[in-house]
């Protein structure tokens, strides 16, 4: 009680994994990942009118300082394998949020004979956000979903069985 | 250049041209260099592969022609009359003149002379030209994939390339397009 009374401002009660899961949402820092015109989307939803930062969102160059790998435009073949070498040097928790048709599934390309149709033959996705390119407001939602999918996440409890995960 | 598509004022004059450039080449290069050929959009000059280093730097260092600028270098493939077609485009910005010159080079082993020392920007043209259609340029430096990477098996812009089902475990099998089946759609 003597506590509560000397710290009288505010008092926040919260579950330790909601607490760690709202810091981790909320400081979500990008892997810069431009393959190819969805980039530039991706670029203007960092820009001032979108407004990443307010997510507390930043962008990153290396995969070592990243939560968060965007893979906006076509991968090719060759692209893939480096593609699978970032994702490994992303620290845990690592998340992967393949952005417009060409990531999900190789969009109009997905034919071509140097094109991977679908990053998620290669690393694991999360978040699927669809268009050619999706606009800024629609890269936003996939982010706010992935955010949402991240304070579901449990890290004090182990599961029993994988079945029940 | 045919007239329709010539730089305006210019497309009858550089239409003669082409005559008098192949005419010229002829009396320098023999039988290395073939007639005028007729194009739907364009004119061209066939050269033998073994002579366009020659031709080039002629077409490039003669006052009379002065083509400083290599604006293309491409290749097609043609597998019914056997031979890989590798097609330059050349440009004399002081008058306008553009001029094409094709090289047939035998489709089993390619081989066509380099001219990278004549224009730089031959380098990594030629060089894309090798990658995706697999012809030799002899005297090539630096003659490496540019595109693809290295370990890629094949040339793609062949006609009858083969398409390998995968690409370091990554599988290159593709569900077709129409044998997708649209709920809704008989
Ligand atoms: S999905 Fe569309 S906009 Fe995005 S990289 Fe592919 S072609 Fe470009």
């Amino acid at each position: 009680m003597s506590l509560i009374n000397s710290v009288p401002e505010m008092v926040l009660t919260t579950k330790i994994d909601q607490l760690l899961n709202w810091t981790r949402k909320s400081s979500l820092w990008y892997m810069l990942f431009g393959l190819a015109c969805c980039a530039i989307e991706m670029m203007q939803t960092g820009g001032p009118r979108s407004d990443l930062d307010r997510f507390g969102m930043a962008p990153r160059a290396t995969p070592r300082a990243s939560d968060l790998m965007i893979v906006a435009g076509t991968l090719t073949l060759k692209m893939a394998l480096r593609t699978k070498i970032l994702y490994e040097q992303m620290p845990d928790p690592k998340y992967v949020l393949s952005m417009g048709s060409c990531a999900n599934c190789g969009g109009l390309f997905q034919l071509g004979y140097s094109v991977c149709d679908g990053v998620d033959k290669v690393i694991p996705v999360d978040v699927y956000v669809p268009g050619c390119p999706p606009r800024p407001e629609a890269l936003t939602e996939g982010l706010m979903m992935l955010q949402d999918k991240m304070m579901q996440e449990k890290w004090l409890v182990r599961s029993e069985s994988p079945a029940s995960a | 250049m045919a007239g329709a598509f010539g730089v305006a004022g210019f497309g009858l004059a550089i239409d003669m041209d082409i005559q008098g450039i192949q005419k010229k080449l002829e009396a320098t290069f023999g039988a290395a260099v073939g007639p005028v050929m007729e194009g739907s959009v364009e004119n061209w000059i066939e050269v033998d592969p073994d002579k366009i280093d020659g031709v080039a730097e002629y077409l490039q260092s003669h006052p009379d022609f002065n083509y400083e600028v290599l604006t293309n270098l491409t290749g097609c493939d043609y597998p019914d009359k056997g031979h890989i077609q590798v097609v330059y485009s050349f440009v004399n910005y002081d008058s306008g003149s553009e001029l094409t010159i094709k090289v047939n080079a035998d489709r089993e082993a390619p081989k066509v002379n380099t001219v990278m020392h004549v224009w730089a920007a031959a380098d990594w043209l030629e060089r894309e030209v090798f990658d995706l259609l697999g012809i030799d340029f002899i005297g090539h430096t630096d003659q490496r994939r540019i595109l693809l990477p290295d370990d890629w098996v094949g040339n793609p812009l062949r006609k009858d390339y083969v398409e390998a089902p995968d690409y370091h475990g990554i599988s290159t099998m593709r569900e077709s397009l129409l044998s997708v089946d649209i709920p809704g759609r008989s």
